[in-house]
Formats: C-alpha cells, sequence, structure tokens
C-alpha cells in the first residue's frame, strides 16, 4: 500500500494529517536535507517537497523567492530526486509528496519521472498547472509505478468538476482554500468550511486543505472539518537564514503538530 | 478529453481555479459568434473607432530599391493606438461586458496592447490594470504614459527577467485571485484554449482585408505573406484568411544578438517543446525544463514560447520561420523610414528585415504583403540609444 493511503487509514476518526511544505534547495541544499528530518521529528505526517520552477504562476511572492533561491542554488529535478532518496537514507519514513510544475517533469520524461520518483522514495506527486483533462499521460505513468497523482479543487470547481477530481486523485484531493496564489493570510477564507463539505458530497477521498493558513490558530479550526491541514508560505517565511532555519522550523512545526492533535 | 489543440500542440495547462473560468469564457464566445448583434457592434467599433479598413499600401520606392517582386505593407501601424493590438482588445472587451466583467486585466511587453487596452477600457467604462516588466518599463516610457493618461493602472512586475513573460505571469496571479469580477485580456494568440482560437479570430480582419484589397488592386492573390512572430497575433491574423490558398506564409522571429549567443527569442531554431503559461508549444528553455530568458531589441517579441497554431503551422510545414537580428531590424527601421516615410515598430521591422532579404531574389510579377503591425513612435528612445552607441 502506498504511504500516503496508510497515513490517513491509520489517522482516520483521530485527527488531521499536518503537512507542511518545505521547498527543496531551500535556503541551501545541505539546510534542506536537514530540514526534511526535522519536520519528521517535529510531527509532520506527510511532507510537501517543492520542486522549483522558473514560473511559478499559482505561487505568492514568498515561494516565488525561495523557488529563485533554490533555482540560484543549482536545483533541478534530477536533484530534488537525490534529496529524496537521502531522506530515505536519513530515516525518513513518512509519505513525501513532490510538488512542482508541469514543465520540468514533461522535460525530464513522465515515465523515467515515475520511475525514479518511486526509486528515491517518493510517494506522490502534485502538479498545480495540470488540471485532470490533461493528465492522462502522467497518471498512465505514474499508475504502473503506484506513485499517486494529487489533484487540486478549487473554490470555482463546480460539483461536477469536484466528482471529476475525484474520481482522478489518488490519496486525496488538495483542495485550494481560496481564490488566489499561495501565500500566509491572517484570517481563514470565508467559506472554506462550506467548501469542504460540498467537496464531502461528491468524494470520499480524504481532503486536505492549503492556501493561506498561516499560524497555529487557523491549523487547528481547519483540523476540525479536514483531514489534512496544509501550510507552506508562512513555514517558508520563517526558514529564509540558514543558521536558524532548522530551529525556526522545529519551533513552528511543535506550534502545528500541537494544534491539529 | 483535452480541449483547443493545433495537432499536438495548445491545451489548456493552468491551475483548477481558473479552468471554470476558461469554459465560461469559452461559452461566452461561442454564443457571441452566433449573436448578429455582438457582431455589429464589433464591426462599427472597428470602423469608427479602430479605423478600419487600414490600407494596403503599395511600397514603390522599396519596391524599386530591391529590384524584385512588388512589396506592399498592410498598414496596421494606422489602426487606432497604433497597432493591430487594438482589434483583440476591442473584441475582448465587447466579450467581459457580456460576462459582467467589470474588471480587466493584462499583460504588455511593448506596451502596444497594454495602451489598446486602457483604450479600449476606458471606452467602454471598464476598470484596468496593466501588468508590464520592469525592463519594459524602462524602455516603452511614452506607451506607459499612454495607458495612465488613458485611465489605466500599469503595475511593475520586477521578477524574474522583468519583461512580457513575467508580467504574463503576474496578470494570471491576479486573475486567479480575482477570477469572479476579472476578464485576462490576453494580447496574443497563446496561452490556454480559447486564447489561440479566440484572439486569432478577433485578429483575422487583417487577412480578410488585406485579400480584398489586393485583388481590387492587383486581380491576384499574393506570393507570399511576411510577418513578426513573437506570440503570434498579426501574423496568424494576416495568415488565416489564406491558409487554404496557394500562398507562402512566412514569420519572422527576433533574432537578437544571433542564436549561437543565446541572446534571441527564435523558439524555431532550437526546436525545443514545453508548456508555458497554459500551452504546449515551441519553447526556449534549459535541458532541466525551466523557462530561459530571451532577448531582443523589441519587447514585443521578447518572449520564450510562440503561438500553439504556429507550431503546428512550422510542424506540418503551412508555413516557414525564420528570423532578423537586431541588427538587421535597425536596419530595416532606418530603411523604410528613409524610403517610404514610415517609421514602423521594432516588432515589425522584423518583417521589413525579411522582405528586404527575399523581395530581390522573386520575380518582378510576384507579390508580397508585409504586415506593417505597429507604428514606431514608442520605439524612438531605444533606435536613438542604439544608433549612438551602436556604430
Amino acid at each position: 500500500m502506498n504511504r500516503i493511503d496508510e497515513t490517513f487509514n491509520a489517522l482516520k476518526n483521530k485527527r488531521a494529517a499536518l503537512m507542511p511544505y518545505l521547498p527543496l534547495g531551500f535556503p541551501n541544499i545541505q539546510t534542506s536535507r536537514e530540514l526534511i528530518r526535522v519536520a519528521q521529528d517535529a510531527g509532520a505526517d506527510i511532507l510537501e517537497l517543492g520542486v522549483p520552477f522558473s514560473d511559478p504562476l499559482a505561487d505568492g511572492p514568498v515561494i516565488q523567492h525561495a523557488t529563485q533561491v533554490a533555482l540560484g542554488n543549482g536545483m533541478t529535478l534530477k536533484k530534488c530526486l537525490d534529496l529524496v532518496q537521502d531522506a530515505r537514507a536519513n530515516g525518513v519514513t513518512i509519505p513525501l509528496v513532490l510538488m512542482g510544475y508541469y514543465n520540468p517533469i514533461l522535460q525530464y520524461g513522465l515515465k523515467k519521472f515515475a520511475r525514479d520518483a518511486v526509486e528515491a522514495g517518493a510517494d506522490g506527486v502534485i502538479v498545480p498547472d495540470l488540471p485532470v483533462e490533461e493528465a492522462d499521460a502522467l497518471q498512465d505513468a505514474a499508475r504502473e509505478v503506484e506513485l499517486h497523482v494529487v489533484f487540486l479543487a478549487a473554490p470555482t470547481s463546480s460539483d461536477e468538476r469536484l466528482k471529476k477530481i475525484s474520481k482522478a486523485t489518488r490519496g486525496f484531493i488538495y483542495l485550494v482554500s481560496l481564490t488566489g496564489v499561495t501565500g500566509a493570510r491572517n484570517d481563514l477564507p470565508e467559506g472554506i468550511a462550506a467548501f469542504v463539505t460540498r467537496t464531502r458530497v461528491v468524494t470520499d477521498k480524504p481532503l486536505c486543505v492549503g492556501f493561506g493558513i498561516s499560524n497555529a490558530e487557523n491549523a487547528k479550526r481547519v483540523a476540525h472539518f479536514a483531514d489534512g491541514v496544509i501550510v507552506g508560505s508562512a513555514l517558508v517565511s520563517k526558514i529564509g537564514e540558514p543558521e536558524n532555519a532548522v530551529e525556526s522550523a522545529r519551533g513552528f512545526l511543535a506550534e502545528l503538530r500541537e494544534a491539529v492533535k | 478529453m483535452s480541449k483547443g489543440r493545433f495537432g499536438k500542440f495548445g491545451g489548456q495547462y493552468v491551475p483548477e481555479t481558473l479552468m471554470p473560468a476558461l469554459a465560461e469564457l469559452e461559452q461566452a464566445y461561442e454564443d457571441a459568434k452566433r449573436d448578429e448583434n455582438f457582431a455589429r457592434e464589433f464591426d462599427e467599433l472597428l470602423q469608427k473607432f479602430v479605423g478600419r479598413p487600414t490600407p494596403l499600401y503599395f511600397a514603390k520606392r522599396l519596391t524599386e530599391l530591391c529590384g524584385g517582386a512588388k512589396i506592399y505593407f498592410k498598414r496596421e501601424d494606422l489602426a487606432h493606438t497604433g497597432a493591430h493590438k487594438i482589434n483583440n482588445a476591442l473584441g475582448q472587451g465587447l466579450l467581459a461586458k457580456r460576462m459582467n466583467k467589470t474588471r480587466i486585466v493584462a499583460e504588455t511587453g511593448a506596451g502596444q496592447h497594454g495602451v489598446a487596452t486602457a483604450a479600449t477600457c476606458a471606452m467602454l467604462g471598464l476598470e484596468c490594470v496593466v501588468y508590464m516588466g520592469t525592463d519594459d518599463i524602462k524602455r516603452q516610457q511614452p506607451n506607459v504614459f499612454r495607458m495612465k493618461l488613458l485611465g489605466a493602472d500599469v503595475r511593475e512586475v520586477n521578477a524574474g527577467s522583468r519583461t512580457l513573460k513575467d508580467a504574463i505571469n503576474e496578470a494570471l496571479r491576479d486573475w486567479v485571485t480575482n477570477v469572479r469580477t476579472t476578464h485576462y485580456l490576453l494580447g496574443s494568440a497563446l496561452g490556454p484554449h480559447p486564447y489561440p482560437t479566440m484572439v486569432r479570430e478577433f485578429q483575422s480582419v487583417i487577412g480578410r482585408e488585406a485579400k480584398q484589397q489586393l485583388q481590387d488592386a492587383e486581380g491576384k492573390l499574393p506570393t507570399t505573406l511576411i510577418a513578426c512572430v513573437g506570440g503570434g497575433s498579426n501574423s496568424i491574423g494576416l495568415f488565416d484568411a489564406f491558409r487554404h490558398d496557394d500562398v507562402e506564409m512566412i514569420g519572422v522571429e527576433a533574432g537578437g544578438r544571433g542564436i549561437e549567443s543565446g541572446k534571441h527569442a527564435a523558439r524555431f531554431a532550437e526546436r525545443g517543446i514545453g508548456v508555458l503559461h497554459g500551452t504546449y508549444t515551441y519553447l526556449l528553455q534549459t535541458d532541466d525544463g525551466q523557462v530561459r530568458e530571451t532577448h531582443s531589441i523589441s519587447a514585443g517579441l521578447d518572449y520564450p514560447a510562440v503561438g500553439p497554431e504556429h507550431a503546428e503551422f512550422f510542424e506540418n510545414e503551412r508555413a516557414g520561420y525564420t528570423y532578423a537580428t537586431d541588427e538587421e531590424a535597425l536596419d530595416a527601421f532606418q530603411k523604410i523610414s528613409h524610403y517610404e516615410g514610415i517609421i514602423p515598430a521594432l516588432e515589425s521591422a522584423h518583417a521589413v528585415a525579411e522582405v528586404l532579404k527575399r523581395a530581390p531574389k522573386m520575380k518582378r510579377d510576384e507579390i508580397v504583403i508585409v504586415n506593417l503591425s505597429g507604428r514606431g513612435d514608442k520605439d524612438l528612445q531605444t533606435v536613438m540609444r542604439e544608433l549612438e552607441t551602436g556604430d
């Protein structure tokens, strides 16, 4: 069984999964390698690992910046897979989900990517610019090696589209909490609970909410109605300085973990 | 399942948030196409606001200079706001009103699309936000001022290569955020479906007019069509009416400082294929799939991807693609200013550079139509600087 499914089975009816996002290669490659293990030790249930792309059009300033830094550090998709492999060798056992835009994956080769990703120890992939209509080729490649392709749903998605997304996704559905790009917001977006409820009607897949969740308080509220809480930009903004990235991440993740218990 | 393909190119590679908006846009566009009132309003505004039809002008002295084919210019530079961009801006502006969207976002490179969009929004009473790269703002100051005069909110994009590509990223981010109230008025025949088709249709008036005008003047079809290709909207607008005729079609990309230098925007010269801004097409990229920075003296051609229908035309050889370097474009810019009394946009000067190479080798009874897609006032600063430091 895929590690993602195992994790949601184990947490079912207990609590929501804590799912932090870490951009690979940020703030530098060595710290990035360390942060993966730190996140697991601090209580992350599933990790999303960002693969940098030159034109991250679904991302706000914080992740755009991290992406630029990572590319400046010489990150490539191949090096991202190497970091996944290092993490597994370093005792990381939680599910690891790669998150990156389509073009680098396409250039790497879809079949080769799926095979190498699983071999390195990845469990899934999220591609924010690949809607279900364009995903056949990647899904075919991923299915062969049991790599989960996770799809996103947005507040603008109709019920009909939610059904389509539910059918296509593996592992969970990534619910984008708002119409917008990634980035921490002070307040939770209005209507997010209603969006989760609307999606529950058409699916029995785990529903994980991301975009805009900035602190433990908000994470706690989302954990009441969602199966997973995704925290990206708020974490990324705390790990910009290599000297204290590990300590900041540890502290913030511990707060978040406490919030979803 | 995928929609909007030109052969294997095109598609809709966008975040889920935008998929419903693209479906809504496609539906509105299909409805508008069947609505006579929409066509009537569009045609009337093309005449009275844009000043169409634009002339097809016989470039007598340039023809004599080349000593070969007869050269005609399709004078899109005489359209209101100074370029072909207004045809599409007007079409989409009317569509936005139809969809009850009150706010428009647009990207601009050279500023021509931004100015056209700002003028359209002013005329239709729509709020207008234009994203423009920092580098482009520097080199196209007059257009920045024009947009502001026309009431647009011009927002500087200081990311990536600080040019057109980054302006599109930022416009898309705005659209994702404000999708319920906002229409993204994309300026070229690129991006996700339905844009490449819709923009082509709004621009196809160029070729329809040219075909009729040449019929009236010469009683026949042209031998060759030449147009510059950034995203590809002026070229596809000229080509469309001739696609089923025995007419050669040539697109001219930006050769920048030469292909070997790596500083160019000639997508077909390198032959990489990938996904950028929602479409699968020819793309300048690294081995790792990162989008490369491009270079061109003309902001409007300075873009790493090309409209997907051009990708298909390249692949099935319906059109030929070549490039002109910065230097060749500058030379052409001065030649047609001297010989024809027309100062072209630097973008259009790339097409003129190609006709200067090609016409001398053609027969005197052959005819070339060059799309003079825009006027050059916006480029005077750039050209002045280049001519001072260049020699």
